[in-house]
C-alpha cells in the first residue's frame, strides 16, 4: 500500500508534538511547585521542605531534558515537513517563535544550571531567585508558543498580500481572541499534570513504605491543589468552549457531534459518529443540555455539520478525544475533591487507613497526560483541513519528500519515542521506590541524612 | 537609513554568531561525549559533571541559529531544511539521546548506566557527525552532486575531530589528576588529524565551488585575506606546543588550548562568512531575497537587541558560578 507523504508528514507532526507537549506539560507546573517547596523551607526552615525540593527537582531534570530534546525536534520541523507555512506566515509565526527563544529559552536552560548544581555555590537567594526564573521561562515558553497557536486557530491583526500574511497590529496577533482561554487553560491544565504527577508518585511511596515526613507533605499540597484547580479548569473549559463556539462553530458541532443546526439542541453523552451516514449511531443524549452548555440558554442555537460539508474536520476522532478530555476533568474533580477532605480536612496520613485513596492516586499519576494530550487532539484535529483558520489549508504547505523517507524516519521517531517512554516511566518507578540516595551525595544533605537517623533513633 | 537593506544584514550576523558560539560551546559536550568511552567509570562521573550545569544553555545556541533562519529569512528556511532533511532528523535524533542520556545514566539505576554511557557517546558522534555532513552540504550550496557529497563526507569527519579537541581542552580547564593527564594525551593525538582536515578542507573548499575560489583567489582581496590562514596557522602550531609542553599544562595555563581552538573556530567562522555573503543559499537566494518583511524583522531586531545582551550577561554569570574544577559537582 502506498502511503499519501502528505497523511505521513501529519502523522510525523503529530508524534513529535504529541511527544514533546508531555514534558512541558510537567515542567511548567512542577516548576512552580518546586518554587514553592523551595520558599517553604526557606521560611520554616522545616527540613521536610527542602527534602521534598530535592527529591523533586531532580524529577523535574528528567522532564526537562526530555522536553529540551523533543523541543529542538520541534523547531526544525516547520522547516523540514511544513516548509509552506513558514514561507506563507513567516512574518508572524517567525517573530513569536522568536520571542521564545530570546525570552524562555535562555532563561530556563541557564539558571536550570544553577538550580540543579549550584546549591553550594551560591546563596540561598540566588538559588531561590534561579527556581523561580526557570519557572519564570517555562511559563514564557507557553505563553509564546501558545499566542502562536492561538493565533492559527483565531487569526488576528494580519494582513494578506500575494498568498503572505503581513502584520497590521503584534497587540492584535499576540493577544487574538481565542489566545487568553488557551492559555489559562493549558497553564492551569500543567499545574494540575503536575498536582496529581506529585500524588501520585508520593502515593507510590508511601503504598511501599519508602515515606519520609516530606512525602504526605508533598501528597498533601497536590491534594489541596487538585481540590482548587480541577473545577476552576472546568469552569475555563467552559468559556474556552464559549469561544471557539463564536469563531470556530464547525470544530463544536464536531465535538457535539450536531449534524443538523437546531435549537433546543440535545447534548449526546456517547455514540458512535458515522460521517458518511451523517448521524451519529445509538447515541445516548440529554435534551437541551448542549445548546444550554454552550450557549447558556435552553434555546440557543447551535450550528451543525452539514452546514460545513467538506469544510468541516474529522467528526469522530474530535468527537471522541473531547469526551476523553472532559471525562478526565470531571474524575479529576471528584478525586481532587476526595482527597483534599481525607488529606487536608481530616488530616488522616497513613498507610493504613488511606490504601483505597493511595491505589486510586497512583492510578492517576499520569492522567494529566491523557486530559492533556485529548485536549490537544479536540484542538488541533478540530481545526482541519485549515493550517491557519480559514485561510491556509495544510495540505498546501506540506513538504514534497516520497513518502519512503518520511515513513522511514516517522518510524525512527516513532521508536525511540516509545523506548525513551518507557525509559522514563522505568525511572520514575525507580526513584519513587528508593529513598533519595542522591541526597546523600551533596555534603550538605549528607549531614542532614545523619541528623535525622539521629533523629528517628 | 534603508531598513530593508539593514535588518537582513543584522540578522544574517546575529544567526552567524549563534551558529559560532553553538560550535564552540555545544562542541566541547560533544567532544566530552564522544571520549567518554576511553575514561573509567568515576572519570565518566567527573567528565558529565564538567559540562552538566552548561549543556543545556549551550544547545539553545543551535536553536536561536536555526530560530533566526526561520524568523529572518523564512524562504531559505525551507529551502535548506528540506533539502537536509535526512541529516537534519539523524543530528536530532542524536542530540535526542545524548541529551536524555545525561539524566538516565544516574536516575535509572546502576545496573543500566553502561548502556545510558554508551548511548551518551553514540549520540554525540550521531550529531557531531551529522553536523559536520550539514556543513558541507550547505557550503556547497545544496546542489547534492557527487564532487559536494565528498566534500560533506570530508566534514562530516572533520567537525568530530575538532569537538574532540575542544573537549579535551575544556577538561584541561575543569579537571586534575589521572583524568586532566589523559585529556592532555588525547588532545595531544587528536590535534594532528585536526590539523590534516584543516589543510583538505582549505584546499578543497575552492575546489567545489567556483564562487568562493573567484573570491578568495583575485588580487587584492587574496592579499588582504592572507591573515586567515596564516593566524589560523599560528594557532594550530600553538596548540601543539600547549599540549606538549609541561610547564604550561602543569602551571595551570591549560586554557590557553581553549582559547586557541576558540581563535580556529572564530577565524574558519569569519572565512566562511566571507565565502558565502551575500548568500545564504550559495548561488540560489541571497539574504535580502529571502527575508521576512521589514516589519516582522523590526519587531524581532527591538527584542533581540534587549535581550541579547541580558543572555550574555547570565551566560557569563552561570560561567563563573561553576568557575574552577568540577569533581566535587555532582549531577544526581
Ligand atoms: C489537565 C488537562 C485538561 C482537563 C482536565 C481539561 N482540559 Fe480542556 N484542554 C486541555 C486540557 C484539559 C488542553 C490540552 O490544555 C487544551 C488543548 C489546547 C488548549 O489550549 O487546551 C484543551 C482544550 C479545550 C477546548 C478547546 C478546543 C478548541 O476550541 O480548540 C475546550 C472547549 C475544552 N478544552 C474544554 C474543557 C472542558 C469543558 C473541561 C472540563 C471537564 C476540560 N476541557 C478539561
Ligand atoms: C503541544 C500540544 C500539541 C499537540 C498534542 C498537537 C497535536 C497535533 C496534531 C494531532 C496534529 C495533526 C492534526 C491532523 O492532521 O489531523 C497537529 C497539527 C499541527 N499543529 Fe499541533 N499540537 C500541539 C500544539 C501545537 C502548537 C503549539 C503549534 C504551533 C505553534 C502547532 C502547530 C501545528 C501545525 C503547524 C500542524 C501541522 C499542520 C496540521 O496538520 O494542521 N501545534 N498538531
Ligand atoms: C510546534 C510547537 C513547538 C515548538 C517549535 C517548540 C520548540 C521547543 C524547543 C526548541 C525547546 C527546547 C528549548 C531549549 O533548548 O531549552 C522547547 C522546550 C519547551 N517547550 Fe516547546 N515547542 C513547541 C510546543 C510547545 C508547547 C505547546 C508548549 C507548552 C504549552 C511548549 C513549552 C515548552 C517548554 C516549557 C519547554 C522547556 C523544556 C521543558 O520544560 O521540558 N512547547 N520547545
Amino acid at each position: 500500500m502506498e502511503f499519501d507523504p502528505f497523511l505521513l508528514a501529519r502523522l510525523q507532526f503529530a508524534a513529535n508534538i504529541s511527544f514533546h507537549i508531555l514534558f512541558p506539560t510537567i515542567t511548567i507546573g512542577l516548576c512552580w511547585v518546586l518554587f514553592y517547596f523551595r520558599l517553604r523551607y526557606t521560611f520554616s526552615g522545616d527540613k521536610a521542605w527542602e527534602y521534598a525540593y530535592f527529591f523533586w527537582v531532580k524529577i523535574f531534570a528528567l522532564s526537562f531534558a526530555l522536553g529540551v530534546v523533543s523541543g529542538i525536534t520541534m523547531s526544525f520541523q516547520f522547516g523540514t515537513n511544513w516548509p509552506g507555512f513558514m514561507e506563507r506566515a513567516g512574518n508572524i509565526a517567525g517573530p513569536l517563535l522568536g520571542y521564545e527563544v530570546l525570552t524562555a529559552f535562555f532563561l530556563e536552560a541557564s539558571f536550570l544550571g544553577i538550580m540543579l548544581f549550584g546549591k553550594d555555590r551560591v546563596s540561598n537567594r540566588m538559588h531561590l531567585m534561579a527556581t523561580a526564573l526557570v519557572a519564570v521561562g517555562t511559563s514564557f515558553s507557553a505563553f509564546w508558543i501558545l499566542s502562536l497557536n492561538s493565533w492559527m486557530q483565531t487569526p488576528a491583526g494580519y494582513r494578506l498580500e500575494d498568498g503572505i500574511f503581513h502584520v497590521e497590529s503584534w497587540w492584535a496577533v499576540i493577544f487574538n481572541p481565542s489566545f487568553p482561554y488557551r492559555f489559562a487553560h493549558m497553564f492551569n491544565a500543567s499545574l494540575l499534570t503536575a498536582a496529581f504527577l506529585i500524588m501520585g508518585i508520593s502515593a507510590w511511596r508511601a503504598r511501599r513504605g519508602v515515606d519520609g515526613p516530606a512525602t504526605w507533605k508533598v501528597m498533601r499540597t497536590g491534594a489541596v491543589m487538585a481540590a482548587l484547580l480541577a473545577p476552576l479548569q472546568v469552569w475555563i473549559g467552559d468559556l474556552h468552549g464559549l469561544n471557539t463556539l463564536e469563531h470556530q462553530p464547525a470544530k463544536i458541532a464536531a465535538m457535539e457531534g450536531v449534524w443538523e443546526t437546531e435549537r433546543h439542541a440535545p447534548l449526546t453523552l456517547f455514540g458512535f459518529p458515522d460521517e458518511e451516514a451523517r448521524t451519529t449511531h445509538m447515541a445516548i443524549k440529554v435534551p437541551g443540555l448542549a445548546s444550554l452548555i454552550l450557549t447558556h440558554e435552553w434555546d440557543g442555537e447551535i450550528r451543525g455539520l452539514n452546514e460545513f460539508e467538506g469544510e468541516h474536520p474529522p467528526v469522530a476522532p474530535v468527537f471522541w478525544a473531547f469526551r476523553v478530555m472532559v471525562g478526565v476533568g470531571v474524575l479529576m474533580v471528584l478525586v481532587g475533591l476526595w482527597s483534599a477532605w481525607q488529606l487536608w480536612v481530616r488530616g488522616k496520613e497513613s498507610r493504613e487507613g488511606q490504601g483505597v485513596l493511595l491505589r486510586i492516586l497512583s492510578v492517576m499519576t499520569f492522567s494529566g497526560w491523557v486530559a492533556v494530550l485529548a485536549g490537544w487532539y479536540v484542538t488541533e484535529i478540530g481545526r482541519q483541513p485549515w493550517v491557519v483558520d480559514g485561510l491556509l489549508r495544510t495540505a498546501d504547505v506540506v513538504a514534497d519528500h516520497s513518502s519512503a523517507t518520511v515513513a522511514g524516519t516517522l518510524f525512527g521517531y516513532v521508536l525511540l519515542y516509545l523506548f525513551l517512554l518507557v525509559s522514563y516511566i522505568a525511572a520514575l518507578r525507580y526513584m519513587a521506590t528508593k529513598p533519595a540516595r542522591s541526597l546523600s551525595l551533596m555534603p550538605q544533605q549528607r549531614a542532614m541524612n545523619a541528623e535525622r537517623a539521629q533523629g528517628e533513633a | 537609513m534603508d531598513l530593508g537593506y539593514w535588518l537582513p544584514l543584522f540578522f544574517a550576523g546575529a544567526m552567524g554568531l549563534a551558529l559560532l558560539i553553538y560550535v564552540i560551546l555545544d562542541g566541547y559536550d560533544l567532544g566530552i561525549g564522544m571520549l567518554l568511552p576511553f575514561a573509567d567509570d568515576r572519570e565518566k562521573d567527573v567528565m558529565v559533571a564538567a559540562i552538566g550545569p552548561f549543556w543545556d544553555a549551550n544547545e539553545t545556541w543551535i536553536v536561536l541559529g536555526v530560530g533566526i533562519l526561520l524568523i529572518a529569512f523564512p524562504q531559505a528556511h525551507g529551502v535548506v531544511l528540506t533539502a537536509l532533511y535526512l541529516p537534519v532528523t539523524i543530528m536530532l535524533m542524536g542530540l535526542i539521546l545524548r541529551g536524555v542520556s545525561f539524566d538516565f545514566r544516574v536516575k535509572a539505576g546502576d545496573r543500566h548506566k553502561a548502556k545510558w554511557n554508551a548511548l551518551f557517546a553514540l549520540g554525540s558522534l550521531v550529531a557531531s557527525v551529522c553536523q559536520g555532513w550539514m556543513l558541507g552540504a550547505f557550503v556547497t550550496g545544496l546542489t547534492g552532486d557527487s564532487t559536494s557529497t565528498l566534500f560533506a563526507a570530508l566534514i562530516a569527519v572533520a567537525l568530530p575531530a575538532l569537538y574532540i579537541m575542544l573537549g579535551a581542552a575544556w577538561l584541561l580547564i575543569k579537571t586534575e589528576g589521572e583524568l586532566f593527564r589523559k585529556a592532555a594525551h588525547w588532545g595531544r593525538l587528536a590535534v594532528w588529524p585536526m590539523g590534516g582536515f584543516l589543510v583538505l578542507i582549505s584546499i578543497a573548499t575552492p575546489l567545489v565551488s567556483q564562487t568562493i575560489a573567484d573570491k578568495w583567489f583575485t588580487l587584492p582581496n587574496a592579499i588582504g585575506l592572507m591573515p586567515i590562514p596564516i593566524a589560523t596557522g599560528l594557532a594550530w602550531a600553538g596548540l601543539i606546543w600547549i599540549f606538549n609542553s609541561r610547564q604550561i599544562l602543569h602551571h595551570g595555563y591549560g586554557w590557553l588550548a581553549f582559547l586557541s581552538l576558540v581563535v580556529i573556530c572564530v577565524l574558519a567562522g569569519i572565512g566562511l562568512a566571507y565565502s558565502l555573503f551575500p548568500d545564504i543559499v550559495l548561488g540560489q537566494l541571497s539574504i535580502w531575497e529571502s527575508a521576512s518583511s521589514t516589519e516582522s524583522l523590526l519587531f524581532t531586531f527591538w527584542g533581540a537587541i534587549i535581550t541579547l545582551p541580558m543572555i550574555l550577561g547570565y551566560t557569563v554569570f552561570i560561567y563563573r558560578v561553576f568557575r574552577g574544577k568540577a569533581s566535587d559537582l555532582s549531577y544526581e
